[in-house]
């Protein structure tokens, strides 16, 4: 395959997927393509069934109907939701990546900075100490945690660190796509500013692919290519993110941006 | 010289030989007879007859005594003796509802076909030393036999079924035939009748603080005592040559089903959903506590959200068995020296470490 | 319902469980060596002894005696604690075996937290007694959750639990039930056996059982099985050792157990294993308390 080819392969497919809970609607009838190197925005209100949707594509929830296709490496799609448990989990230890909204639902909260981000490292199969605490070391740096902190647990740590260091344990590995559920969500403004600076530059510098949960406008705009705007678990409105945020064409998306203060 | 804990073999005869003696207690005072224990501490032996999962008055009677009074070393001398009893097939179900009843009731309705039968209830008593009791003998008046014998009556809550608003008793009990968790390995996640199985072996007491925490707010489900019942039921036996039942006994149990709020789900439309506990002789407490747990136990079946221990069917039912519980605390009293001595190496050169860390420290402030 | 004490009417079956009991637990076993490391889930039957005092080995100690076997029962290596004796009886009442205090000549031992120091031979069988199967459980507290685990061989939180103690203390500050990774597949607990024991599992001639009575699996290692205690490249797995050899025999190279001699705190170190040391006194062996006596 070239690499031409590669990129007009989809990373991601989903293809009209919907789940909902009891009578009522989580997401419904939802289909986009992901391609590598391309970073997705979902926003829109909660409630709207962003959330629902993410963990639909993650294979953390199985949809009522509908599937959604991975790509892997050797260039064959996978269902996410029929493959056996073994390749599921396999590909969330390795290709995949998930940045919750609370560190503390994707941190070990008991164990060391230092082996939080070496835990995928050694389930990949490393086993040189000295090797494992080097990468830890560096991914603090990358992340800005203070590298003197890597023997600490992270229930010493400030929120925003907390989060610096779940982002640094899940992109050790250098995994192909990265789901994020409102990642600076529940920060301060400030630390939230810094975390979305950091987290703009390693999207850049890895060329990472990801999907973005948010329900603010402010880091969609920041960080993604594309955005989907939902609303009542309906994509109401798809386009590139500029287009999208200065010229809406829905009025849901029309009223979403408005209520926004522009800088 | 060296003297360390040598002669176990005596050590043991010996403290058999105490043991013996302390069971006993006073020559002076009567010996306490099996006939004794099985007439006047039924609760007791009814209890260890539902852990101890063998209908036998007379056994789960000698049981206590050889235990001392001890429940749990009870229980166990039964189970290890019911080990070593060969298996001739499976009664019958019994039919509950053909009760000969000593006692029902239900919370849930002011009075119901049948009646409510009081019976035998500490529930009204005052509860105040009864010092007539400490002198010997006298036999209590006999009790005004005023309701009349009511034998046998339905089910309070298959009067509510037929609506539909109360779930069938069988609901989530599928087909197959119940296992059998002292013969096969346990296995998680557990179907209903074998999680009923397990509760049913439950320690009371555990379970009768996971039903207290799920009334408290940790797993709410909004409980109704709907009907609990005491009596004696029939035990039939179907012998594979035979092509119908036989009674081969009688047994006196207690049966609880409560009725709990249920709010819907994406399958199931509102109605009340049930909780099931039973015990062997009577014993409503531990009926009740089963019932309950039953109930917040079928969390995930109904689609409620898993938050509080009793409904966490590893948590729960991996640690209600008293023998097993109780064996694997007290083993604590077995030595464990190799492994102790392993930790006292270990703490020793972490010290040591520690110590040359803090001297060189001091050493460099001095300098 | 007999009242006849087990001492009068011996009414058991030989090694008191019943030939069904046996069998499904034999077949446990075969699984077990067929799957080296794996834990085989089995019906545990309720035994005359409690929980956590050795039903699981009791019990497959029960399912494979025969009448000719000679049997060795030790608890912390040593033959005569109380422990031990309870068990040797139980089954010298029950199934009328020969037993010994030396290893070489039992052809059956079963063990709780040792392995004798002796090297064991083809043809032994040694048992542990395991209070908890799952080198996974304090990691991961969920038995649905540990089996995935090790169906998919997700064994990183293992090698975190080590990374963390090198990183807090500088080396892996596991002293006992020192987790060994079997026949390059399976992750498994030795049992709370001191990791002094761990390199005597490996390749070791005699086939090994565990049986955990309470959690309900079996487990085996059959002979000649590479046993790997975990570690890093550069933290390597290492025993630990003592400053002084044993007072009694002199050995410098069996586990030492510290025993506590007054009231002012003396101590003296001798060997966990009672017939080793023995063994060694009977061949002229002296070790410094007894040359100071003297």
């Amino acid at each position: 395959m070239t690499e031409q080819e590669n990129l007009q392969t989809p990373l991601l497919s989903a293809q009209s997927v919907t789940k909902t809970y009891g009578p009522h609607l989580g997401c419904s009838d939802i289909s986009f393509d992901l391609y590598p190197g391309e970073v997705i925005g979902i926003v829109g209100e909660s409630g709207s069934g962003k959330t629902t949707l993410l963990n639909c594509l993650a294979g953390r929830l199985t949809p009522d109907t509908g599937a959604i296709f991975y790509t892997d490496r050797l260039g064959s799609a996978l269902n996410v939701h029929t493959v056996s448990e073994p390749q599921r989990r396999m590909l969330m230890r390795t290709d995949w990546a998930f940045v919750h909204q609370h560190a503390r639902d994707g941190l070990r909260m008991t164990v060391s900075a230092g082996g939080n981000v070496g835990e995928r490292l050694m389930a990949g199969g490393a086993r040189h100490y000295g090797n494992i605490r080097e990468q830890a070391l560096d991914w603090l740096e990358k992340t800005e945690v203070d590298t003197s902190r890597i023997d600490d647990r992270p229930d010493t740590f400030s929120g925003g660190m907390q989060q610096r260091l779940q982002i640094a344990r899940n992109l050790v590995t250098g995994p192909r796509l990265v789901f994020m559920d409102e990642p600076t969500g529940g920060l301060d403004v400030s630390v939230q500013a810094r975390l979305l600076d950091l987290l703009r530059g390693l999207v850049a510098e890895m060329g990472l692919s990801a999907i973005i949960v948010t329900h603010d406008l402010a880091v969609a705009r920041l960080l993604s290519h594309r955005l989907m705007v939902m609303r009542r678990g309906q994509v109401v409105e798809t386009g590139l993110t500029d287009q999208v945020l200065d010229d809406p064409q829905d009025a849901y998306t029309q009223l979403l941006v408005s209520s926004v203060l522009h800088p | 010289m060296y003297v360390a804990v040598k002669g176990g073999e005596r050590a043991i005869d010996n403290a058999h030989r105490l043991l013996a003696e302390d069971r006993r207690g006073d020559p002076s005072v009567p010996d306490i007879s099996v006939a004794q224990i099985r007439e006047q501490m039924k609760l007791a032996v009814g209890r260890v007859m539902t852990e101890g999962s063998v209908y036998d008055p007379d056994l789960a009677a000698l049981a206590l005594k050889q235990a001392r009074g001890d429940m749990i070393e009870a229980i166990f001398l039964v189970r290890a003796y019911r080990t070593t009893l060969a298996r001739f097939g499976n009664s019958l179900p019994v039919k509950t509802g053909a009760m000969k009843i000593d006692r029902r009731i239900s919370a849930a309705f002011k009075d119901v076909p049948g009646g409510q039968i009081l019976g035998p209830t500490f529930d009204y008593t005052h509860r105040l030393i009864d010092f007539k009791l400490a002198a010997d003998g006298e036999l209590p008046e006999e009790a005004i036999s005023s309701e009349e014998a009511a034998p046998h009556a339905l089910h309070v809550l298959d009067l509510l079924a037929g609506e539909g608003l109360v779930e069938m008793p069988e609901a989530s009990i599928n087909d197959e035939a119940p296992g059998d968790i002292t013969r096969t390995p346990v296995e998680y996640p557990m179907d209903r009748q074998t999680r009923l199985q397990s509760l049913a072996r439950g320690d009371e007491g555990f379970l009768l603080a996971l039903g207290y925490s799920t009334q408290r707010g940790y797993a709410k489900n909004h409980p109704f005592a709907g009907e609990i019942r005491v009596g004696r039921v029939a035990v039939e036996f179907q012998p594979e040559e035979l092509g119908f039942p036989i009674q081969i006994g009688e047994m006196e149990m207690t049966e609880c089903n409560m009725i709990n709020q249920f709010k819907g789900s994406k399958t199931a439309p509102p109605q009340f959903t049930r909780g099931y506990g039973v015990a062997l002789g009577h014993g409503e407490r531990k009926a009740m506590a089963m019932a309950l747990v039953d109930r917040s136990l079928r969390a995930g079946e109904l689609g409620e959200e898993r938050t509080a221990p009793a409904q966490d069917e590893e948590f729960v039912l991996s640690h209600c068995d008293n023998v097993q519980a109780t064996g694997f605390v007290e083993h604590l009293k077995l030595p464990h020296y190799v492994d102790f001595q392993s930790e006292l190496n270990l703490v020793r050169k972490m010290r040591k470490q520690v110590d040359g860390c803090m001297t060189s420290a001091a050493k460099e402030a001095a300098e | 319902m007999t009242t006849e004490t087990q001492d009068e009417g011996l009414e058991y079956n030989f090694a008191y469980l019943d030939e069904q009991t046996k069998r499904m637990i034999r077949r446990a076993l075969l699984k077990a060596v067929a799957v080296p490391g794996y834990q085989v889930p089995f019906a545990g039957r309720e035994m005359p002894m409690p929980y956590g005092w050795g039903t699981g080995g009791i019990q497959v100690t029960a399912s494979i005696l025969e009448s000719e076997d000679v049997l060795k029962v030790i608890d912390q290596g040593a033959d005569d604690t109380t422990n031990a004796v309870s068990i040797r009886k139980f089954f010298q009442r029950v199934a009328g075996i020969a037993t010994t205090e030396k290893t070489e000549e039992a052809t059956l031992i079963q063990t709780r937290h040792r392995i004798p120091e002796t090297p064991l031979s083809e043809g032994q069988i040694l048992v542990y007694q395991v209070p908890i199967p799952e080198p996974l459980r304090f990691l991961e507290p969920r038995e649905t959750e540990t089996r995935k685990m090790h169906a998919l061989e997700e064994y990183g939180l293992m090698h975190v639990k080590l990374y963390e103690d090198i990183a807090r203390h500088g080396h892996i500050a596991t002293t006992y039930a020192y987790p060994v990774k079997v026949n390059d597949r399976y992750i498994m607990d030795p049992s709370p056996t001191p990791k002094f024991d761990n390199p005597k599992m490996n390749r070791c001639a005699a086939l090994q059982l565990f049986g955990a009575g309470r959690e309900k699996r079996i487990y085996a290692v059959p002979p000649y099985t590479d046993v790997v205690s975990l570690d890093f490249e550069d933290h390597p797995f290492e025993i630990q050792g003592w400053d002084q050899p044993c007072s009694i025999c002199g050995d410098s190279t069996s586990f030492l157990d510290e025993v506590i001699m007054d009231d002012q705190g003396t101590r003296m170190f001798v060997c966990s294993d009672t017939d080793h040391c023995a063994s060694r006194q009977a061949q002229g062996y002296q070790g410094p308390g007894q040359e100071a006596a003297e």
